[in-house]
């Protein structure tokens, strides 16, 4: 009699570990190896996939779609200003700190929004985004609605010298983007975690199972938010200048981060890296075609939509069997 | 004491423009549970259609509706059947994510062929003409978008209550299945219903380009006071819809009123209340 045995690992999966932690530690040296420039494209490429796994997280998982990210973005990058100039606090603290707080004023917000379904809920969070970009343009603390400039003191105190300031900014992100894929993973790998992925094959089937759906959602909205606002706070640790406008864009945190999520497939943890390298190929590709290169994404985004819904990754996946990351079970025969 | 009679006045007017934008987005929803994220970037569409027709034909923005209606309703009926039905189902996913890629493409689209200058509709004398009720000065052109706002409700209720299309549009919205086994093809149906809305988009449209300027970006939060409007007035309920859109609009001008800077954000928070205390909104359709 043959008997079976349930494992998560696969050869592939293994492999891809030890592909990626020795990637991880190619990057984490990218400061020896790679020009100013390189580094600044790298960085932003962390931070944008941080974005994206975030997302993923609750429109792939949670079932909740929100346009609304930026809020978060935004705030990030605001909270960073005002503690840094007004509080005194590190950047980095003050960083932590705003996504902290970020996490708090989610709660409320969760509260009043979740009364929306489905698309119904999308526009509620573009809501509470706007809400969020008209209330930083009348604090004239912060520039009002021309924004504000990080004091060079603040920069300078950072770290010695620009190439240390430079590294410590990489650094960061790469920690931020190995952070949040990190919790992502070990997140959908625990007892919650499965939980968040039976409420997205079946909401009636995963409620029938006594799972509080509306205590798990709100558990991802803010863990989401609190992170978002981290990685915010170190988008505009990077570009040292922040406007409500920018701050708060839904082309920027919100359209782009959907782009790719869809493109490399959604719902899955591959999908938004594949999905984040994707479209930095082709916006180094198409960088002198302006508004072209929107257009041309956005089309791509809808044939994915209609064509392949499951992305890049999907068409892989189904293809060769594949799982770089252990999250699902299998069984087999044990011989 | 006569200043705020006089917002509040205003704030009814505008009411009536936002109910216009609400009232395609309402359609949609009741009739195929589609939210189309695009839809304020369909009313910006519709501004520059006016713009070019004003300008090549050199008529009244009035006379352009006569070409930016149909052109609209055409388009509303292809987008629908060529798109937007391939992505209906239980997932609510494909089609927000589908109308969120519309919105991004027509904007650019029109970044291109327009760039990004604020451009707006002459109407003439219309614009600064005026009405004095008891000290009182109320826009001609405001009101005119006011009554427009009531008619087309009124036509949109009796075409849903009163016609052959109107049964077609309830009978699909109960049951898609049963309508379809009663003869009904659902997929036209949809591009009809489509096709109205965006023939509301089509008016709407060209009335924002008359009262204010327009530009490429700004569909986005053309698209949130519709939303807000419907969700003030009650789901499923068209008449409702118009007072929501009343109910933004005084808000905004009271808003404006305290403080210049202040006029969007009353809108929102007067919105976030109603969700506090009447999340169905304030008039939700009973059902029978």
């Amino acid at each position: 009699m043959s008997t079976s045995v349930v494992t998560r690992s696969t050869t592939a999966s293994r492999i891809a570990m030890v592909i990626g932690g020795l990637a991880l530690i190619v990057l984490a040296a990218a400061p020896w190896w790679a020009g100013r420039a390189d580094m600044r494209l790298m960085g932003e490429i962390y931070l944008y996939l941080s974005l994206a796994c975030l997302w993923n997280l609750m429109a792939g998982y949670a079932g909740l779609v929100s346009v609304g990210q930026q809020a978060y973005v935004g705030f990030g990058g605001y909270a960073l200003f005002g503690l840094a100039i007004f509080g005194g606090l590190h950047p980095v603290a003050a960083i932590l700190v705003a996504g902290l707080i970020a996490g708090v004023i989610s709660v409320p917000i969760a509260m009043l929004i979740f009364r929306l379904k489905g698309a119904y809920f999308a526009i509620g969070t573009w809501v509470i985004a706007e809400v969020f970009r008209l209330s930083f343009a009348q604090v004239t603390a912060l520039g009002g609605g021309s924004g504000t400039s990080l004091p060079v003191g603040i920069i300078r105190g950072m770290a010695d010298g620009r190439a240390a300031r430079e590294a410590l900014s990489y650094w960061l992100a790469l920690g931020a983007a190995v952070t949040v894929l990190g919790a992502v993973y070990f997140f959908l790998r625990s007892r919650r975690g499965l939980a968040l992925t039976a409420i997205r094959d079946s909401e009636t089937a995963a409620s029938g199972l006594g799972i509080n759906i509306w205590r798990t959602k709100l558990e991802v909205y803010v863990v989401t938010s609190a992170f978002t606002a981290i990685i915010g706070g170190l988008i505009f640790l990077q570009k040292i200048r922040i406007t409500p406008d920018q701050a708060f864009s839904v082309n920027d945190w919100t359209a782009f981060v959907i782009f790719m999520v869809v493109i490399g497939g959604i719902g899955t943890l591959e999908g938004p890296i594949i999905g984040t390298l994707l479209f930095f190929l082709l916006r180094e590709q198409l960088s002198d075609a302006g508004t072209t290169y929107l257009l041309i994404l956005g089309a791509v985004a809808i044939v994915v939509m209609l064509k392949a819904p499951k992305g890049v990754w999907g068409l892989i996946r189904d293809r060769f069997d594949l799982e770089l990351f252990p999250l699902s079970y299998r069984v087999r025969n044990k011989d | 004491m006569i200043e705020w009679t006089g917002a509040i006045v205003q704030g009814i007017l505008l009411g009536g423009l936002y109910a216009l934008f609400a009232a395609g987005l309402s359609l949609i929803f009741g009739v195929m549970r589609l939210v189309n994220i695009a839809h304020g970037d369909l009313i910006i569409l519709a501004a520059y259609m006016g713009l070019s027709t004003t300008i090549l034909l050199g008529v009244h923005p009035f006379v352009a509706l006569l070409f930016v209606v149909p052109a609209m309703a055409a388009l509303g009926y292809v987008l629908q059947r060529g798109i937007l039905n391939q992505t209906l189902g239980p997932d609510i996913l494909p089609p927000l994510l589908v109308t969120f890629g519309l919105s991004v493409i027509i904007q650019n689209v029109l970044l291109e062929t327009y760039t990004a200058d604020p451009q707006k509709l002459v109407g003439g004398a219309i614009e600064t003409a005026s009405l004095d009720v008891g000290g009182i000065g109320i826009g001609v052109l405001p009101l005119l978008t006011f009554g427009i706002a009531v008619a087309v409700i009124a036509g949109l209720q009796f075409i849903f209550y009163r016609t052959a299309l109107g049964r077609g549009f309830r009978a699909v919205s109960d049951n898609q299945d049963i309508a379809q086994l009663m003869g009904l093809n659902k997929a036209h149906v949809f591009g009809l219903a489509m096709a109205l809305a965006l023939a509301v988009v089509g008016i709407a449209g060209i009335l924002l380009g008359m009262r204010t300027s327009f530009d490429p970006a700004i569909g986005g939060g053309r698209l949130i006071f519709g939303f807000e409007a419907v969700i003030i007035g009650g789901l499923g309920n068209l008449w409702g819809t118009l007072i929501g859109g009343v109910i933004l609009g005084v808000a905004q001008t009271i808003g404006a009123k305290i403080d210049p800077g202040f006029q969007v954000l009353a809108g929102h928070i007067a919105f976030l209340i109603v969700l506090a205390f009447r999340p169905n909104g304030l008039f939700p359709r009973v059902e029978h």
